[in-house]
């Protein structure tokens, strides 16, 4: 019951804050840009450039494959970067602000604070992530062709698992320090490191990179499947929510 | 049972001891001035009440229920404003209220009812619904009050509660504290002895993160009670009773002197002496006297004379 009231009061303020409205934007904007611009970056090209004609000839003709590692390439930079900013300030900001003080003398448990923070965070990429993956299918639709449902559902739950990594991480900052700005560089840290480690042989097929490769093959109808880097991202999620929890009940506010 | 309790509390942040082995007990229905001088670990002590700081040692109880063991029961109990309380800006006081009240488990119609009061005691219910961050310091102060008192807590802790407001908003939250006195323990920290001296009935003198003393207020006047005398002079006089004054401090049966304006304050050793020679002196002087009495020490008297013996000044 407690929870469900932190969860109310958390997703009110993604909603009057704009947080939810502006993810959503965001996200639908490039979910109906990458099909688009897969079909007509080869035009651009062959319009704009003086010698475009021979460029265009080097490259892919446009399909639903573009359409796809578009949509994969831009959610997976911008899913990310929007993840880290909206995340950011929830801990830090209400710890130095006091209002975590106030609300946490009461019978507020700290672990529900957190979590409903959590929640509401996925809750708010999760249906942005379902528009822009609507609006991404649909537009792919009257482009070029239809795609397999199941498997487009598929990519988008592995593109939510992977921002949903940089979330959990980037509460875990937020957590641990009582500047926004601070946690938002800690996490941009991580981020590196993560992508860092990605081009390292070897490694980078346990590392969350290799969700988004998963998806370009499930839409590509490969049958191949990367269980280790789905479980050491559920295991990077649950790390990090661990981390945050016994870090924060033992905080002083 | 005492309504809070703490024993042989201590808080250290590094080299600095915030508490130093803090004994405090205050009985249930009373409104218990906790007073001390800046840094003298009020809130500190406040800070742990609430859960929100550990103890480096020592045990703490609100209600009999021991502080940091049974967090939820304690929490229950009490009601906190903070010095400076925060509150989500984009809420309106109702929805702040209603908020808090979700959480203490109100069910709708509590909830609406307390809020509904509650904005009315504390004289917010035309802003109720009104952005909170467009509240005044005093609207905070109000409502910081009102969010304390939602759950009807059995004890209410406030941290400095009027030391950010002008003499009005003070008043006002004074005023709504007096009116607590009988529903409920309040524990008010302050550094101000004129709010203590007008609400609490009983005081406890924290200095250095040690209590220095603690009890009734009338029978700490009583027991620090020295005799002292006031006299005030016209307007214009004041260069004369500077003069007066300084000349008096050489006299063996003066204890202090203290000048404020046209009004001095003198605490004598020896009141017959005092009562003999002090008016003739000021007669003697030239003095044109508006007002000569003697009267009972402030709490402001005990209190600097407590905490300079506690500091070996």
């Amino acid at each position: 019951m407690i929870f469900f009231t932190a969860l109310r009061k958390e997703l009110l303020e993604q909603w009057s804050s704009y947080r939810l409205l502006i993810v959503a934007a965001v996200l639908l904007f490039f979910g109906l840009l990458s099909p688009v611009t897969a079909k007509y970056t080869l035009e651009a090209i062959r319009l704009a450039l003086p010698n475009g004609e021979e460029i265009a000839a080097l490259l892919p003709l446009p399909s639903v494959n573009e359409a796809v590692e578009q949509y994969l390439g831009n959610l997976s930079q911008f899913g990310v970067v929007i993840a880290l900013l909206v995340t950011m300030g929830t801990v830090a900001q209400e710890k130095d602000k006091g209002t975590a003080a106030l609300m946490l003398a009461k019978p507020l448990p700290r672990g529900i604070f957190l979590l409903a923070k959590l929640v509401a965070i996925a809750l708010t990429f999760a249906v942005s992530l379902a528009l822009a993956g609507a609006a991404c299918y649909y537009y792919t639709l009257i482009i070029f062709e239809a795609m397999d449902i199941a498997a487009w559902v598929a990519l988008n739950g592995l593109m939510f698992l992977f921002v949903l990594i940089y979330i959990a991480l980037t509460l875990l900052c937020s957590t641990l320090t009582k500047s926004q700005v601070t946690a938002g560089g800690m996490a941009f840290g991580a981020m590196i490191v993560l992508a860092s480690m990605s081009a390292v042989p070897g490694i980078s097929e346990y590392l969350p990179g290799q969700l988004i490769g998963w998806g370009v093959e499930l839409m590509a109808g490969s049958s191949t499947t990367h269980w280790p880097a789905l479980g050491v991202s559920i295991g990077i999620i649950a790390a990090a929510l661990a981390s945050a929890w016994a870090i924060f009940r033992r905080q002083e506010l | 049972m005492s309504a809070v309790r703490t024993e042989a509390l201590h808080k250290h942040y590094g080299e600095v001891r915030a508490l130093d082995g803090l004994d405090l007990a205050v009985e249930p229905g009373s409104i218990y001035g906790f007073l001390g001088p800046n840094g003298a670990g009020k809130t500190t002590a406040i800070r742990i009440l609430t859960g929100l700081a550990k103890p480096t040692s020592g045990r703490a109880w609100v209600m009999g229920i021991e502080v940091g063991r049974g967090k939820r029961e304690t929490s229950r109990s009490i009601g906190y404003l903070p010095q400076d309380p925060a509150f989500y800006p984009w809420m309106t006081g109702q929805d702040f209220l209603d908020y808090v009240g979700r959480v203490f488990g109100l069910s709708a119609m509590e909830r609406d009812a307390r809020t509904k009061e509650l904005l009315a005691i504390v004289g917010l219910t035309e802003a109720a619904k009104r952005k909170v961050g467009g509240y005044s310091g005093g609207m905070h102060q109000r409502l910081g009050l009102a969010q304390a008192l939602v759950n009807r807590p059995n004890v209410l802790l406030l941290d400095e509660p009027v030391s950010a407001l002008d003499p009005a908003g003070r008043k006002e939250v004074l005023d709504l504290i007096e009116a607590l006195q009988g529903q409920c323990t309040v524990l008010m920290s302050t550094h101000i002895l004129d709010d203590v001296e007008r609400v609490c009935d009983t005081v406890g003198i924290i200095s250095r993160g040690r209590m220095v003393t603690q009890e009734k207020r009338e029978n700490l006047l009583s027991r620090y009670a020295e005799p002292a005398f006031e006299v005030e002079v016209v307007s214009g006089a004041d260069k004369q009773l500077y003069r007066w004054t300084r000349a008096l401090e050489a006299m063996p049966w003066i204890e202090s002197t203290a000048m404020h304006g046209q009004r001095t304050r003198i605490v004598v050793s020896d009141v017959q002496t005092a009562q003999r020679e002090l008016l003739a002196s000021a007669v003697q002087a030239g003095l044109v006297i508006a007002r000569y009495e003697m009267v009972r020490p402030s709490l402001e008297d005990v209190f600097l004379r407590l905490v300079r013996a506690e500091r070996g000044g």
